[in-house]
């Protein structure tokens, strides 16, 4: 996401005089060679992504078609599509990956309808000076612990916590553990990621162009839709993929808040661990990794992967 | 586009519901690390400064803090060189290949975390045969950390345009002098912006850190995610929580500021 001001104001430089040094010959040696320049740019980054991450993931590709020996519980390099036909087949994986995308598109559609009014109001009613102050107020529960604003809502929705305490006057209860508490917590975590893509695209849309939209009579709805929207939709696409992505991997929160309820982070943290079965978690894993991918071709065409 | 005052007065109405809903949770630790009461039942049954006094003698969370700052001072450092690199080489150049390089670096942050953290696990381990350590954990934190130094830099360069550079070269500066005269400066705030988001998402980080962290390797959330169910614990956690909230108005306060002074300017 960009939290971002405009260019800061240019000073006066000293340019050194000329040198014949090495840093010279070199400088003018890479001005000549705009193709090194760039593979020297670019050559420290894509190593470290390309060795660290992509040959992970390729790895891990790798390790779903393998299998795990039950007797020695060691994983043995025979190849197999056992893995992925029982992920495919599985009953309970597909009721599983339901459930999480469920849980993750709901998540994403309540963060975005709170986020949009706010960041509305952040952007173009409140003063510079509420500004500041508002931008402040939603970045500073993120540096509370994600675990600790987890377990406080645990403790906010148990049987005599705050809630029950603030509805029960008017007959209300609370909705205790499980999928509505998951996608209250989850929705709750993920809010600031989402207002503040959409802030920054509310910020560039010039007032004058709102102005302009009225003076040729357009009312207030119609601006919205016709000129605010389409503006800032690849903003809301972008906030929409960090609440779509951290909810549909996430397995702490369901474990603290969603009682026994399980999501697709589950399955792949009990392979893992208890059933040390890397291959099978691996399978898994490919569900997500397809969704998302499926999710990222899908929305790049608006522009979103640019605004994050 | 001209808002009514009711429509005004309506989206300050959301706007405060929606901070209140925002704080409610942070408020009920808040009020819990004083608590009496070892369960969080509410209201409390009483007060007490036994947490607070506990919480700053914990040597298992001053150790923990200890841990995670170096953590992500590290990955954010590796994460700022990085992502500063790639975003000149995406936005200064024109090649092909360019689209596909920004989603590799978006890629970290928009897999979920276990499938980062399973595929590096398995990397590191079986791959490599390293064992896990503060240094794998590092590398694994520095990799998703790279998206938001470069989304903040690119954004930067992209809005900056190449007249003042093209102007530096023009009057005789080198490619250095040009970068340390004229780029990086304007590049500053943006690299601050990125850097703190990079340090924060590093800090809080959970589920990645499980699988890539050593046995020793103990970062605060690891720690509190060993305390929280212990009746002893919880209301230290509590206490920690609020800590790290107070401390963090700091930095906020002077990225925003230092967004701030250049728009005024502007």
């Amino acid at each position: 996401m960009t939290v971002d001001a405009s260019a800061p104001p240019t000073r006066r430089a000293v340019v050194p005089p000329q040198r014949g040094n090495i840093a010279r010959r070199g400088s003018v040696f890479l001005s000549r060679h705009p193709r090194l320049r760039l593979s020297l740019l670019l050559s420290a980054p894509l190593f470290w992504l390309g060795l660290v991450y992509i040959a992970a993931l390729a790895a891990l590709l790798i390790t779903a078609l393998w299998t795990v020996d039950s007797f020695t519980g060691q994983i043995s390099q025979t190849w197999t599509l056992d893995n992925i036909v029982a992920v495919l087949t599985g009953s309970l994986y597909q009721t599983v990956t339901l459930r999480t995308v469920g849980v993750a598109l709901l998540v994403t559609i309540i963060d975005i309808v709170i986020a949009l009014p706010i960041a509305f109001y952040m952007a173009k009613v409140a003063s510079p000076r509420a500004q500041r102050i508002l931008v402040i107020a939603i970045l500073m529960p993120l540096w509370a612990s994600y675990l600790v604003k987890a377990y406080a809502w645990r403790s906010v929705l148990s049987q005599g916590g705050i809630f029950e305490w603030l509805v029960s006057p008017f007959g209300g209860h609370s909705p205790g553990y499980g999928l509505p508490a998951t996608i209250i917590t989850l929705s709750y975590l993920w809010l600031p990621y989402v207002i503040l893509p959409i802030y920054a695209g509310l910020e560039r849309v010039p007032d004058s162009l709102l102005e302009a939209s009225a003076d040729l009579g357009g009312g207030t709805w119609s601006t919205l839709r016709l000129v605010v929207l389409p503006m800032i939709w690849p903003a809301i696409i972008a906030g929409s993929i960090f609440s779509f992505s951290l909810s549909l991997g996430d397995y702490i929160t369901v474990n603290i808040v969603g009682g026994a309820n399980q999501m697709l982070g589950n399955l792949v943290y009990t392979n893992v661990g208890a059933a040390n079965n890397l291959p099978l978690a691996a399978a898994i894993a490919f569900i997500p990794i397809l969704i998302i991918f499926a999710y990222l071709a899908a929305v790049r065409r608006t522009g979103a992967l640019n605004n994050l | 586009m001209r808002l009514s005052r009711p429509a005004r007065g309506l989206l300050a109405a959301i706007t405060a519901v929606v901070l209140a809903l925002i704080y409610l949770p942070l408020l009920v630790v808040f009020v819990n690390s004083f608590s009496t009461s070892q369960n969080l039942t509410w209201p409390p049954p009483g007060f007490t400064l036994e947490w607070w006094a506990k919480a700053f003698q914990s040597e298992g969370a001053l150790d923990a803090v200890l841990t995670s700052l170096q953590v992500a001072l590290a990955s954010t450092a590796i994460a700022l060189v990085l992502g500063t690199l790639i975003s000149i080489g995406l936005q200064r150049f024109e090649f092909f290949g360019r689209d596909a390089i920004s989603l590799l670096v978006i890629l970290p942050i928009a897999l979920p975390g276990i499938v980062t953290g399973i595929a590096l696990n398995n990397a590191f381990r079986t791959g490599l045969g390293v064992q896990l350590s503060i240094l794998t954990l590092i590398i694994a934190h520095a990799t998703f950390c790279i998206v938001t130094v470069f989304n903040n830099v690119i954004a930067r360069l992209r809005r900056l345009g190449t007249s003042l550079e093209d102007a530096s070269s023009d009057l005789g500066a080198g490619i250095w002098t040009t970068f340390r005269l004229v780029t990086f400066p304007q590049l500053r705030s943006a690299l601050f912006a990125g850097g703190l988001l990079a340090f924060a998402l590093s800090f809080d980080e959970i589920i990645v850190t499980t699988f890539t962290a050593g046995s020793g390797v103990k970062t605060l959330p690891l720690w509190i995610l060993d305390n929280l169910f212990r009746p002893n614990q919880a209301p230290v956690v509590n206490v920690i929580a609020v800590v790290l909230v107070l401390v963090s108005i700091l930095p906020i306060y002077f990225a925003q500021r230092i967004a701030g002074a250049e728009k005024i300017v502007r």
